[in-house]
């Protein structure tokens, strides 16, 4: 028996709106960009503090806001735009009430007091344990029980997905296999609840060791299982971001995947194999066998890295076959030239696909190789590599999709459309000077995590390379910049809600135009050649293999070999 | 009967694909979703951990 419920069909995009699910929508995304606006702003201080020169937080400050921007740009605000995500790909794509709306609200309840205490304690100064929080560092009890509370939350929500999934199957809502689109959320939610059972797995201990019921947690374990978590998370975003691909690539330009059974493997490779590359982050630790730790990153993850370069193909694929249908079949690159690069939804998206696989991605893989890891383990590299996969791939595709959804949702027009067509470009930029210099500064040996890059309360003194400092002083300009451009996200977002100019309600008599049928149907494009496509992927493996490459002979150099 | 008939009757007919099923049942992805890292990554780390002998002074 269906159960009735208060919908709307958005007279623009033809997109099915049920009523609580959009409002958990906007909540859950407005709640996300203010924690983004404040995880944002402690990243900037970051990056000033980093610059040598300028130097601008004291060592307590950069630890305690250390702590704090991890947890709000790393976790808060992408968990609850994952929950808008999961919202939009399950009832609003396959044209369903959301499933259990009461538990959805209590479940973003949860997320906000659990976000609001955990940060609430990091700012009182007694719990600068950073995000990963590792034993015997101790923070104030708090500072755990929000985190999982927060999990709670999340776990909640990603439950009622699954319920929305059960009842769009009962109710014959689509036909066939789920739309790639919600497929791939559901590769999301999958990882999220891996990802959740294991920081509670931890993070209960944890808080009890916190509170002096238990003695002692070895570091070692804690290392392990928190990692099952930390990476996991990021995994998620991984899945999200690269199933909005697919969903701004079906809005914009009405593509199909070009195989959509390649793209749905892709999803499988990452369900099967994407959380055991949390393994990489445990290559130097010796209580763990070389076995154990070549398995889960150079087997399993490279067949998670084989499902990021099918999407990596198949995306722009997918846009080029479109557009070559469309008639833009001049030379190799027409198709692309003739993109609507003044649209921040593509734009931002497309800066994103191609930040996250040639920054994010290549690194990715060479910091998962065992031999080479240690030249950069542990330095700037690590923070550089996750902010081109997680700023660059997922809060920049997370920007794109915001400029599609929230006049959609708030029935408004965007607010200030000559700064939006300009923020992607000025934040990507910001974001890829971010990336790239502190993983120049990292390959020359600067630690990450350390306020004091000069060592001068060092006993022993030691001096970075004059270059390590020159590419602080540039990390710090590209974090200014990147914070131009995401203040410039947040005042166009929230002008849009506030100010924005409303939408007049299209009369009855004009039916909505019936949704792209890429976003609510399983099928592939069909046959049709992308050379352009295959000319970038080229370039894309040709630097795969010389980065690869250089790296071994870094390696040979530290052990004095060449 | 017609050809469209026959086709109809195909299509309820339809072999379905092992690995289709599996793609097409969340709960399944699911549940190898958590149960493969768990087995690789947590249990087999777990046992290594425990297993490294304890230092004697």
């Amino acid at each position: 028996m269906s159960i009735l419920s208060k919908s709307r069909i958005c007279p623009e995009t033809g997109l099915f709106f049920d009523d609580q699910a959009e409002k958990l929508i906007k909540w859950n995304a407005v709640t996300g960009v203010v924690f983004l606006l404040v995880g944002g702003a402690f990243g900037v201080l970051m990056a000033l503090t980093r610059w040598t020169e300028v130097h601008i937080l004291p060592a307590d400050w950069f630890y305690l806001l250390l702590t704090a921007h991890g947890l709000d740009a790393l976790i808060v605000w992408i968990i609850f735009f994952e929950m808008a995500v999961l919202y939009l790909a399950s009832s609003t794509l396959l044209k369903v009430r959301l499933a259990a709306p009461k538990w959805a609200w209590l479940g973003y309840w949860l997320m906000l007091i659990g976000a609001v205490i955990t940060n609430v304690m990091v700012l009182e100064g007694d719990s600068s344990v950073m995000f990963t929080s590792y034993p015997p560092m101790k923070a104030h009890p708090l500072f755990y029980l929000g985190i999982i509370i927060f999990a709670v939350g999340a776990l909640i929500g990603t439950f009622c997905f699954f319920g929305t999934l059960v009842l769009a199957k009962e109710q014959k809502t689509y036909e066939g296999s789920l739309p790639l689109v919600t497929f791939g959320a559901l590769t999301a939610a999958i990882i999220a609840v891996f990802t959740i059972a294991s920081g509670a797995i931890i993070l209960v201990p944890t808080l009890l060791w916190s509170l002096g019921y238990i003695a002692h947690i070895d570091p070692l374990m804690y290392k392990t299982i928190w990692w099952a978590m930390g990476h996991s998370s990021q995994q998620i975003n991984v899945s999200a971001h690269v199933s909005i691909w697919y969903l701004i690539a079906a809005i914009i330009f009405g593509a199909k995947p070009l195989s959509e059974k390649v793209s749905r493997m892709a999803f499988l490779f990452y369900i099967f194999f994407l959380q055991l590359a949390s393994a990489h982050h445990l290559l130097v630790e010796p209580g763990l066998s070389s076995e154990w730790k070549i398995f889960n990153t150079s087997y399993a993850m490279y067949l998670a890295v084989l499902g990021s370069m099918i999407h990596g193909l198949t995306v722009p694929g997918s846009i080029e076959a479109a557009q070559r249908k469309k008639g833009f079949n001049k030379g190799l690159f027409e198709w692309l030239r003739r993109a609507p690069w003044g649209n921040p939804v593509f734009s931002g998206m497309f800066m994103s696909l191609v930040m996250f696989g040639f920054l994010g991605g290549i690194t990715g893989v060479i910091m998962g190789t065992e031999q080479i890891n240690i030249i950069m383990h542990n330095t700037l590299y690590v923070p550089g590599h996750f902010h081109a996969t997680v700023v660059a791939g997922t809060t920049l595709t997370f920007m794109a999709i915001s400029y599609f959804l929230v006049p959609v949702l708030f029935r408004r027009e965007l607010w200030l459309p000559g700064l939006a067509k300009w923020q992607p470009y000025i934040y990507g930029l910001g974001v890829a000077g971010i990336s790239v210099f502190m993983m120049a500064a990292g390959t020359l040996g600067v630690s990450r995590r350390h306020w004091d890059n000069n060592f001068a309360d060092a006993t022993l003194g030691f001096d970075y390379p004059a270059a390590a400092h020159m590419f602080l002083a540039l990390n710090g300009l590209s974090g200014l910049l990147a914070g131009l451009g995401g203040a410039s996200f947040c005042i166009i977002m929230v002008g849009t809600i506030l100010w924005g100019k409303k939408k007049g309600d299209v009369a009855a008599t004009e039916p909505a135009p019936a949704p792209e049928p890429a976003v609510h149907q399983a099928g592939s494009a069909g046959s049709i050649a992308v050379p352009g496509t295959f000319v970038l992927a080229l370039i894309f493996l040709g630097s795969f293999i010389l980065y690869y490459y250089v790296n071994w002979k870094y390696l040979s150099e530290v052990w004095l070999l060449s | 009967m017609t050809s469209q008939d026959n086709n109809a009757q195909d299509g309820e007919h339809e072999h379905i694909p092992f690995f289709q099923r599996m793609l097409d049942n969340p709960f399944l992805l699911l549940f190898i979703g958590v149960v493969m890292p768990t087995v690789f990554y947590i249990l087999w780390g777990v046992m290594e951990i425990a297993t490294i002998p304890i230092a004697t002074y």
